[in-house]
């Protein structure tokens, strides 16, 4: 069987280098309303990291382990998440999409901006902003690995003349 | 503030979002059952409609626009997404959702045999998303990213049936297509914001000045979205769409297009509207003569191509690009007219814009009727079929209504306003009205065509034993064609309650 | 307004990449290579939408106040972006369809698909 991946050197460097990709690719989604990154930059380098051990292990081997039915129900999860917080704008603020944990001083995102400082902000600042950023942070994660595995998988049947 | 009002001032955001909400849950409420996923589709859908009818009837009665702001109160140093639903916005909402519950209503049993239905229900819920944040949007780059959403959602659903080559082969080249139309269109967004850093419709058209990068901007935009609406010459992918597309999503497909015309006519007349008047004069007056002849070709074209055809679908998919290009002769008409300085530009505004409900109600009829023949037979072919009135005598009596509305006969809709499109033109040229009534004629004997030898005739032992259409799909047409027949005996009461207020979005402080 | 030369580069490369995608959209018959050209015209429009936030001399917009000189427009970035995930989207949907294509008909040549039944 050519397609079950590659040499153990391979397999087993990319095992260990994924979790730094993994925490830097947290890092870019947490830190989105101060340094350039968000939901989606962030949700794409996860997803190179998780394409890169498809590439080492093995599409068949990867399908086996990870079904798409539970992909598609973490991407759902993400989505339902950022719609359920433009919902909750609405029972909160009075308008959808409404940004009412900012400068609430609510404990986990409400700290008030200061203006006018010539350094970078609080990360514990910005309202609903982080969270909308961590719900598309995995959708898109669960999205873009689900793309490029199922199309892995795809094309290695198709080689084995189907 | 009691719950009706709060509900009726968040409408607006309610009825994109509903939708939406329901797209996303609709995977994790599949894994339990498909009933329950179809009821709940259906149900989603019901619920948009019910707030779109209730916005409609204050907007029509009350003769005021609502408009809505994201994420907090209108101040002028943000940059902020708002949505201004006037009469013709909520015109064509109510277009919008009448196909899209028609079509999931048709799809119970239509798709009860295929796999994958869950990502079905989700795509047919994306697409009403799509279609209804398009028509609400008062923002230019908000109506870019809808119709991306559309274009991406309704391409899956054409080359749904992954078994069958030639639909794929649709699929492609219809997201080709409309991934080139949508650059153009976010090429000329961004050429719009350089020049006056606005991105909002209201702020661009207090803003614009008609010179030279405002003259390309306008060109690329209304080429791009005629693309998408199929007018000739860029309505190559039309054929192959509609007529390789599983029934129901023919029926929304025709929304989708319509959208696109609402798009042309929003950014030629309320963006590029508030120019002076000179520039109007000259402005409008050069746009309605290429308008015109693009609709004498499109309706020619359409027509023509119609005639030869042998496949079922692709025949109504060729009389759909002639409707479109009624459509447009109508609106070229009344540019053409108000440059020039007539005053029957008002008729002619209100006979296009009443056609469009219209053709969508007929074609989406004459959809349904082919994919109820399809289930039934499981034939495309023309010369394959015959003598089904026996068996399929409720498709047969839809069939028949849905062919004299389409060729513009009494009592239906068609017949009030092809009257008006005709009469509307006859001032302009009566050579041109003539070469209108002549492409219905021959509309009519296309179908007419086809009812003698798909439904008359002698019955071929391969379909003795064929059953009518199971009862989802007859009650989905039954409703389309309750409300062909109310359109068609009541013209005045929808001209002067729905339409007039659409038309005056448009003719704005034009003949006032 | 004239500006020096060395600004004007950015928009001849928008419509260098514009030209290039077009071309190969139109002209080349490998369904790859059409799928190449759509995402070639995309870039394009993404670099000019870039390029016209640019103020001169101007630093990168992640200050509340800057400690030099002023920032560049943040909103064509926001458009930007979103631009990027519907490229990405579109281009997941063309590459999928190619598949299925390819499935079926065994070649990659545009002439010899499609054309089923007539």
């Amino acid at each position: 069987m050519k397609d079950e991946g590659m040499s153990r050197i391979v397999k087993t460097i990319t095992s260990t280098i994924f979790p730094f990709i993994f925490i830097y690719g947290l890092y870019i989604i947490a830190h989105g309303h101060l340094t350039p990154g968000g939901g989606f930059q962030g949700g794409a380098v996860v997803a190179s990291g998780c394409v890169m051990i498809l590439v080492a292990y093995g599409s068949v081997w990867m399908m086996k382990k990870i079904k798409e039915k539970n992909l598609s129900v973490l991407e759902s999860l993400g989505a339902i998440g950022f719609i359920g917080l433009a919902f909750l704008g609405l029972i909160f603020g009075e308008v959808f999409f409404s940004n009412y944990f900012a400068n609430s001083k609510f404990f986990l995102f409400g700290e008030e901006v200061t203006f006018g400082v010539p350094e970078f902000a609080n990360i514990n600042t910005a309202g609903i902003l982080p969270l909308m950023n961590f719900a598309v942070g995995l959708k898109v994660i669960a999205g873009l690995f689900a793309i490029v595995l199922i199309m892995a998988y795809a094309t290695s049947k198709n080689k084995e003349g189907e | 503030m009691n719950i009706y009002e709060i509900l009726l001032t968040n409408s607006p955001a309610l009825i994109v979002a509903i939708p939406l909400l329901g797209a996303f849950l609709t995977p994790l409420i599949s894994r339990i059952n498909g009933k329950l996923r179809n009821l709940f589709a259906i149900s989603v859908l019901g619920l948009t409609g019910f707030f779109i009818f209730w916005l409609a009837a204050n907007i029509f009665i009350g003769k005021e626009t609502f408009s809505y702001v994201f994420g907090g109160v209108e101040t002028s140093t943000v940059i902020r997404i708002i949505f201004e639903v006037d009469a013709l916005s909520i015109f064509m909402a109510i277009i919008a959702i009448i196909l899209a519950f028609v079509g999931t209503v048709y799809s119970w049993a239509f798709m009860k045999d295929n796999t994958g239905l869950d990502k079905y229900y989700t795509l047919i819920l994306l697409m009403t998303t799509g279609m209804l944040g398009m028509v609400l949007t008062g923002d230019m780059f908000n109506f870019f990213v809808f119709l991306e959403i559309t274009s991406i959602s309704s391409c899956a659903l054409i080359a749904f049936r992954t078994n069958q080559g030639f639909a794929i082969d649709a699929g492609f080249k219809y997201i080709v297509i409309s991934a080139i139309g949508a650059l153009f269109v976010l090429f000329a967004i961004a050429l719009l914001y350089s020049q006056y850093n606005a991105l909002n419709m209201a702020v661009l058209a207090n803003a614009i000045k008609y010179d030279f990068v405002d003259k390309i901007a306008l060109v690329l935009l209304v080429g791009a979205l005629a693309m998408k609406a199929g007018i000739v010459p860029m309505h190559m992918w039309l054929p192959d769409a509609y007529g390789r597309a599983p029934a129901p999503i023919s029926l929304i497909l025709v929304g989708v297009t319509q959208a696109s015309l609402y798009g042309v006519l929003r950014v030629v007349f309320t963006v590029y509207g508030g120019i002076s008047e000179i520039l109007k004069v000259n402005a409008y007056l050069s746009l309605g003569t290429i308008v015109v002849i693009l609709a004498i070709a499109t309706m020619l074209v359409g027509v023509i191509m119609a005639l030869k055809q042998f496949d079922f679908k692709r025949m109504i998919a060729y009389a759909a690009v002639a409707e479109i290009g009624f459509m447009i002769l109508a609106i070229g008409t009344g540019l053409y007219l108000v440059g020039v300085g007539s005053l029957g530009a008002d008729m002619a505004f209100k006979g296009g814009v009443f056609h469009i409900i219209n053709d969508a109600l007929d074609i989406g009829l004459l959809f349904l009727v082919a994919g109820s023949v399809y289930y039934a037979t499981k034939e495309t072919s023309l010369d394959k079929m015959g003598g089904l009135a026996r068996n399929m005598k409720y498709t047969t009596i839809f069939f028949i209504i849905g062919l004299l509305a389409v060729a513009g006969m009494p009592p239906m809709n068609g017949f009030a306003s092809k009257l008006i499109i005709y009469e509307s033109i006859y001032q302009a040229s009566p050579l041109l009205s003539i070469v209108a009534i002549l492409s219905s004629i021959m509309l009519l004997a296309v179908f007419v065509k086809v009812f003698h030898s798909a439904f008359l005739g002698p019955a071929i032992p391969k379909f003795k034993n064929v059953k009518e259409a199971p009862k989802s799909m007859l009650l989905a047409m039954l409703l389309i064609a309750c409300l062909i027949i109310f359109f068609g005996l009541f013209p005045d009461f929808i001209i002067n309650n729905i339409v007039e207020p659409a038309t005056n979005v448009l003719t704005g402080g034009v003949l006032s | 307004m004239t500006l020096p030369f060395a600004l004007n580069i950015p928009y001849i490369a928008v419509a260098l990449l514009i030209l290039l995608g077009l071309y190969a959209v139109i002209f080349k018959r490998n369904l790859i290579k059409i799928v190449i050209g759509i995402t070639l015209i995309e870039s394009g429009v993404n670099m000019f939408l870039i390029t016209l936030g640019y103020r001169k001399g101007s630093i990168a917009p992640i200050y509340t106040s800057s400690p030099g000189g002023i920032m560049a427009l943040p909103v064509p970035q926001a458009l930007t972006l979103t631009s990027i995930v519907i490229g990405v989207a579109v281009l997941a949907l063309m590459l999928s369809l190619v598949i299925h294509l390819y499935r079926h008909y065994n070649t990659l040549d545009v002439r010899k698909i499609g054309g089923g039944k007539e």
